[in-house]
C-alpha cells in the first residue's frame, strides 16, 4: 500500500509578482511526526510553511504553481475554499497573537464559527489540557488573555489551534519570542502533541530542529535569490552525517 | 470531538452555506456605505448643477430688433456702449458712470446693462437644467403660449458678468464681485496674522521645548481642544472682543475713519485668524516634525546656536510642507460662513472694500443671503457662486495636495 | 609660533538669542489666551445675562417657552431641536461611516481606496453653506415628496439633520478606519489562520478590537452635528419651537445664535447677552465630548502601541 503522507508538495514554486521567492520544493512530510524546516534568513522557509494553509492568499501579488497535496487533494485546486483548509491545518505564530477576550473566549471561538455542535466546555478544557496549560488557567477561564505570560499565551495559541481538530499544526518560530524556560515547555509539548497531530516547524535555532524533530528539511537560497530545499532526512542523519555540502557548512556554524 | 464538526471528512468547496453566505453578502453591505456616499456627493453636484443654468423665457419691454440688426452677442464693446449712450439719459449715464466707467465693464457685463437698461429685459420663466434637457419642446410650448413675445435661450449664471458685477436687487444682474473681494481681504488679513504666530508656536512646541515642559504640554492641550471648538464661538469671541472691546480700534475711529462700529474687514479677518490658528498649528508641527534629526545635529555639531539651527536648517526644510498647510487652512477658512455673520457681515454692499475700516461681506456670506431668499431666481444665483466658490477650493486643495504629494516622493 | 588662538569655551551672552526665544513663547501664548478669552467673555455676558431681572438659572434650563419680548427664556426649544437634529445626523453618519470604514480598512482593494477615499475626502471639504443649500433645495422636495407636502414644512428639522448626517460621514470614516488600521495584523491573522470568513474575523475580532477608538470617533462626531450653525440656519427653521416632531421647523441653539447677531444689537440687551449664555452651554456641551473621545481614543492608542 502506497504510503500516504501527511502533506506534500510537488515542484511547487511560489512567486511574489514576478519574484521568485521559492522554487523546485518536493517536500513529503511523515504523518504523526515533527518535521523542522531550517536555513538561513529570507530563504524562503515562511513563505513554503504559509503555503500549506493557504496565508500566502492574503498577499495579494503572492501566487503559486505546483502542487500541494493534502490527503490526496490538491490545496490550489481553485474548488478549494482555503477558509475550509486553515481548519484543517492550523497554525502558530512567532508572536503569541491571543484575542483580546478571556481565555475561555479565545479557545472557544474557533470552534464556535465552525458550528461545533458538542459542549463547548469540554473542548475548552481538552484542548487547554492538550496543551499543557489547563493547571495553569482552570480556575481563571473568565479572564483576560492578554493577562497571561508569553510562555502562557503560545500555549493558549496552540489550544486553540487545537480546538478546531486539526490534521495538521504548523508552527512558525513559536519559541523565538519566548525565555528558554518557556521553550522547552513548547519542545515538551511538541513532542506531546506528535501521538496526535502532524507538525511542522520553522526555526531559526538549529539546536531547537536538533532537540525537537524526527525529520528535517534544510533550505538555503540559491544564486538567483530563491529559495530551495537543500537536503531532507531523519534529523539524526541531517545533523550528523549530512549528504551536501551546504547542509554541513550550516549545521557547523560556518555560516547563517 | 471530530464527529461534532459538520465539515469532516474533508471536503472540498462546501463551507457551511450560511457562513458563505453572509461572506459574500458582507462585502456588498459594507460597500453600500461608499455607494450611497458618492450618489450623494454626485447629487449634490447635479443639483447646484441643475440650478447655476436655467432655461429662460425673456421678455424685452423695448423690442430689441428696433435697435439693432445682429443678435446682441455678436456686438462689439464700442456698439455695446453706443447703444448706451443713445439710450439713457445722462443722469443715469453719470451714476453708471460713478460706479464703474463704462469702459472699464467688460463685454459680458455691457451686454447684461444694454438688456437691462436698454431693452429693460426681464425674466418671465425659467427652468432648471434638467428641466430643460428633458422637455425642452414642451416648456418652450409652454412659455410661448403665455408670453408670446418671449425670447427662449439657456442661461448660464455662472459667466463673466457673474464674477464682475456688485450685488444687486435683480438676480440676474447680481454678481459676486464684491463678496470675492471681501473674502480676499478677509483671508489675506487671517493669514497675515495667523502664519506667523502659528509657525512660531509650532516652533516653540517642537524646537524649543520638545513638548516636555509643563507649559508646553498646557498649549498642546489648549490647541487640540481649540480643533473642536465649534466655528459659530470663535464668531461669538470675535464679537465681544474685535467688534465691542477692540471697537475703537477695529473701526478705526481711532485712526480717523468714519466706520460706524467695529463690523469691519479687519475684525473679520482677526477672528479668521483665530479661527485657522490651530489647524496651521497642528500642520506647522507635523512639518517641522517631519525634519531629519540628523540635520539638527549636523548643525549643532559645528557649534550652531539653537536659534540659527532653526532659522537655516529647519524652517527651509519643513517650509514646504508648512506652506501646503497653511494653503488647507486657506482653503478651511474660505468657507466658513458662522463666525463671519455673528461679526457683522452686511448683507448688502454695492462698493468694493476699500480698506481695512469698511464694511464687509464673503462668498459664503453672499450665497448664505441668496439662497434664503424668496424669490427663485435667487437660488439660481446661489448656485452660481457655490460653484465657483467650489471650484476656487478645490483648485486650492488640489494644489496643496500635488505639491504635498511631490515634496513626499522627493524625500 | 603659536598658530592656535587660546581657547575661550565660557559660556556666550547671546541677547538675541534670548529675544527671539521670548518673542517664540509670547507667539505661543496666544492659543492659551484665546481660550481665556472665550471663557471670559462667555462668562461675563452669561452673568449679565442671568443678572437682568426676569432672568432665572431655573426658567433657562426648564422651560419651554423662549420670547425675549415678552420676559420668557427658556432654553429647552433651542436644545430639543439640536438633539433632534443632531440624532437624524448621527442616524445617517454613524452606519454609513463605519460601513464605509470597515470596506475601506478590511475588504478594498488598493484601487477601490484610491476612488472612494478622495471621494470621501471631497464630501469632508465641502463648505457647510454649500450643505445647506443642498438641505433646503433638494432634501426638503425630496422629503415632501415622499411624505406629503401637508406633513413636511418647507423648514423642517428632519432635513437639515440628513444633510448633516452627510456631512458627518467622512469624519466617522476616517477615524474609524483610523481605529480599525490600529488593529495588528497578527490578530487577522490568528482568526483567519483558524478557518473563519473575512465577515467572522472582521465582526467579531477586529470590529470588537476597534471598539473604543470606534466610539470615540462617533462622540467626536455628535460633537460637531451639535456645533454646526449653517445647514441648520437656512434648513431648519428660524423662530424658537418646542415640538417632537421632525418634519416641522425649529431653531436650534447654533441658529438661534446666527439669527440674533445677523439683526441689529445692542450691547447689553437681554437679546445680545442671550447669546453668550447659549454660547457657554454650546461650548460646555462640545467640550465635554471632545475630552471623552480624546480619552477614549488615547486609552485605545495604549492598549496598542
Amino acid at each position: 500500500m502506497e504510503k500516504q503522507w501527511a502533506i506534500e508538495t510537488q515542484e511547487l514554486d511560489i512567486f511574489y509578482g514576478d519574484f521568485r521567492a521559492v522554487k523546485h520544493v518536493n517536500l513529503q512530510i511523515e504523518p504523526k511526526r515533527i518535521t523542522s524546516i531550517i536555513g538561513p534568513s529570507g530563504c524562503g522557509k515562511s513563505t513554503v510553511l504559509r503555503a500549506f494553509n493557504r496565508m500566502n492568499d492574503f498577499i495579494p501579488s503572492a501566487h503559486a504553481t505546483g502542487e500541494v497535496l493534502f490527503q490526496g487533494k490538491n490545496l490550489y485546486d481553485p474548488e478549494v475554499d482555503p477558509v475550509l483548509v486553515r481548519q484543517r491545518i492550523g497554525m502558530v505564530f512567532q508572536k503569541p497573537n491571543p484575542f483580546p477576550k478571556s481565555i475561555y473566549d479565545n479557545v472557544a471561538w474557533g470552534a464556535k464559527i465552525n458550528h461545533y455542535t458538542g459542549n463547548l466546555s469540554d473542548l475548552v478544557e481538552d484542548s487547554l489540557r492538550r496543551s499543557a496549560l489547563w493547571d495553569e488557567v482552570k480556575d481563571q477561564l473568565q479572564k483576560s488573555a492578554l493577562s497571561l505570560s508569553g510562555g502562557q499565551q503560545q500555549r493558549l495559541c496552540i489550544a486553540r489551534a487545537l480546538a478546531v481538530t486539526p490534521d495538521i499544526i504548523l508552527m512558525d518560530e513559536p519559541c523565538s519570542a519566548l525565555d528558554p524556560i518557556a521553550t522547552l515547555k513548547i519542545e515538551d509539548l511538541m513532542r506531546e502533541l506528535s501521538n496526535s497531530y502532524t507538525i511542522i516547524i520553522v526555526t531559526h535555532n538549529m539546536q531547537q530542529a536538533g532537540r525537537a524533530s524526527d525529520f528535517t528539511a534544510y533550505f538555503t537560497m540559491d544564486a538567483d535569490r530563491a529559495g530551495m530545499m537543500v537536503e531532507y532526512g531523519e534529523t539524526s542523519q541531517i545533523f550528523t552525517r549530512p549528504r551536501n555540502k551546504s547542509t554541513e557548512d550550516y549545521i557547523s556554524g560556518r555560516f547563517g | 470531538m471530530r464527529s461534532n464538526f459538520a465539515t469532516q471528512p474533508f471536503t472540498f468547496g462546501k463551507l457551511h452555506p450560511s457562513r458563505k453566505r453572509l461572506d459574500g453578502l458582507s462585502r456588498f453591505f459594507f460597500n453600500s456605505s461608499n455607494i450611497i456616499a458618492i450618489a450623494a456627493l454626485a447629487i449634490l453636484l447635479l443639483t447646484i448643477i441643475n440650478q447655476a443654468f436655467t432655461m429662460v423665457g425673456t421678455i424685452d419691454m423695448v423690442d430689441r430688433t428696433t435697435l439693432i440688426d445682429s443678435p446682441i452677442n455678436s456686438l462689439s464693446k464700442t456698439e455695446l456702449i453706443s447703444l448706451l449712450e443713445q439710450n439713457l439719459t445722462a443722469n443715469r449715464l453719470k451714476t453708471l458712470d460713478r460706479d464703474t466707467p463704462l469702459v472699464e465693464r467688460n463685454q459680458a457685463q455691457l451686454t447684461l446693462l444694454v438688456e437691462s437698461e436698454v431693452f429693460k429685459t426681464s425674466i418671465v420663466a425659467s427652468f432648471n437644467l434638467l428641466d430643460a434637457l428633458l422637455h425642452y419642446k414642451s416648456l418652450e410650448t409652454q412659455i410661448i403660449t403665455s408670453y408670446p413675445q418671449a425670447r427662449i435661450s439657456m442661461r448660464s449664471w455662472i459667466d463673466w458678468a457673474f464674477i464682475t458685477n456688485a450685488m444687486s436687487k435683480k438676480p440676474e444682474e447680481a454678481g459676486v464681485r464684491t463678496a470675492m473681494l471681501g473674502s480676499a481681504f478677509i483671508i489675506l488679513i487671517a493669514i497675515l496674522f495667523a502664519f506667523p504666530l502659528g509657525v512660531s508656536t509650532a516652533i516653540y512646541l517642537e524646537e524649543y521645548e520638545y513638548k516636555t515642559s509643563r507649559l508646553a504640554r498646557i498649549i498642546q492641550l489648549n490647541i487640540d481642544n481649540l480643533a473642536g471648538v465649534p466655528s459659530i464661538l470663535y464668531g461669538v469671541l470675535g464679537l465681544a472682543i474685535f467688534v465691542r472691546a477692540l471697537g475703537p480700534l477695529t473701526s478705526g475711529n481711532l485712526f480717523g475713519s468714519e466706520a460706524a462700529n467695529g463690523r469691519t474687514v479687519i475684525s473679520a479677518g482677526l477672528t479668521m485668524a483665530l479661527l485657522i490658528l490651530p489647524i496651521l498649528i497642528t500642520n506647522s508641527q507635523e512639518a517641522i516634525r517631519a525634519v531629519p534629526n540628523s540635520l539638527r545635529l549636523a548643525s549643532y555639531g559645528i557649534g550652531a546656536t539653537q536659534w540659527q539651527t532653526i532659522w537655516h536648517h529647519v524652517l527651509p526644510s519643513a517650509l514646504p510642507s508648512i506652506l501646503t498647510g497653511a494653503i488647507l487652512a486657506i482653503s478651511r477658512g474660505l468657507g466658513e460662513t458662522a463666525p463671519l455673520i455673528i461679526v457683522g457681515a452686511a448683507t448688502y454692499i454695492t462698493k468694493n472694500p476699500t480698506g481695512l475700516f469698511s464694511n464687509f461681506t464673503a462668498l459664503p456670506i453672499q450665497i448664505y443671503n441668496w439662497t434664503t431668499r424668496p424669490q427663485a431666481e435667487f437660488r439660481n444665483a446661489a448656485a452660481a457662486a457655490i460653484l465657483i466658490l467650489l471650484i476656487l477650493l478645490l483648485s486650492l486643495n488640489a494644489a496643496a495636495i500635488l505639491w504635498r504629494n511631490h515634496l513626499h516622493k522627493n524625500r | 609660533m603659536d598658530i592656535y588662538q587660546p581657547v575661550n569655551i565660557k559660556k556666550k551672552r547671546r541677547i538675541s538669542e534670548s529675544l527671539i526665544r521670548v518673542l517664540i513663547t509670547a507667539a505661543a501664548m496666544v492659543s492659551i489666551l484665546t481660550t481665556l478669552g472665550l471663557v471670559y467673555e462667555l462668562g461675563k455676558e452669561s452673568i449679565l445675562f442671568f443678572s437682568t431681572p426676569g432672568v432665572t438659572l431655573r426658567e433657562f434650563f426648564f422651560t419651554t417657552t423662549w420670547q425675549p419680548s415678552i420676559g420668557q427664556f427658556g432654553i429647552l426649544p433651542l436644545v430639543l431641536s439640536t438633539l433632534i437634529t443632531s440624532f437624524f445626523a448621527m442616524l445617517v453618519a454613524i452606519p454609513l461611516g463605519l460601513g464605509a470604514a470597515i470596506y475601506l480598512s478590511e475588504y478594498a482593494t488598493s484601487r477601490s481606496r484610491g476612488i472612494i477615499k478622495p471621494i470621501l475626502e471631497i464630501l469632508a471639504g465641502i463648505p457647510t453653506v454649500v450643505y445647506g443649500y443642498f438641505a433646503l433645495t433638494f432634501m426638503t422636495p425630496l422629503l415632501r415628496l415622499i411624505f406629503g407636502e401637508s406633513n413636511v414644512q418647507i423648514y423642517n428639522m428632519l432635513s437639515a439633520g440628513l444633510v448633516m448626517g452627510i456631512m458627518i460621514l467622512p469624519l466617522v470614516s476616517s477615524m474609524s478606519e483610523d481605529a480599525l488600521h490600529a488593529v495588528p495584523g497578527s490578530l487577522r491573522d490568528a482568526a483567519y489562520g483558524l478557518g473563519a470568513t473575512r465577515f467572522e474575523t472582521t465582526t467579531q475580532v477586529v470590529f470588537p478590537a476597534a471598539l473604543s477608538g470606534i466610539i470615540s470617533s462617533i462622540i467626536l462626531a455628535i460633537s460637531r452635528a451639535v456645533g454646526e450653525t449653517m445647514i441648520v440656519a437656512i434648513a431648519a427653521g428660524s423662530g424658537p419651537k418646542f415640538t417632537f416632531n421632525p418634519m416641522a421647523a425649529a431653531e436650534t441653539m447654533t441658529g438661534y445664535i446666527a439669527r440674533i447677531s445677523g439683526g441689529d444689537l445692542g450691547y447689553d440687551t437681554p437679546d445680545y447677552n442671550s447669546i453668550f449664555a447659549i454660547g457657554l452651554l454650546l461650548f460646555f456641551i462640545t467640550l465635554i465630548f471632545n475630552l471623552i473621545s480624546r480619552n477614549l481614543s488615547r486609552k485605545y492608542r495604549e492598549v496598542y502601541e
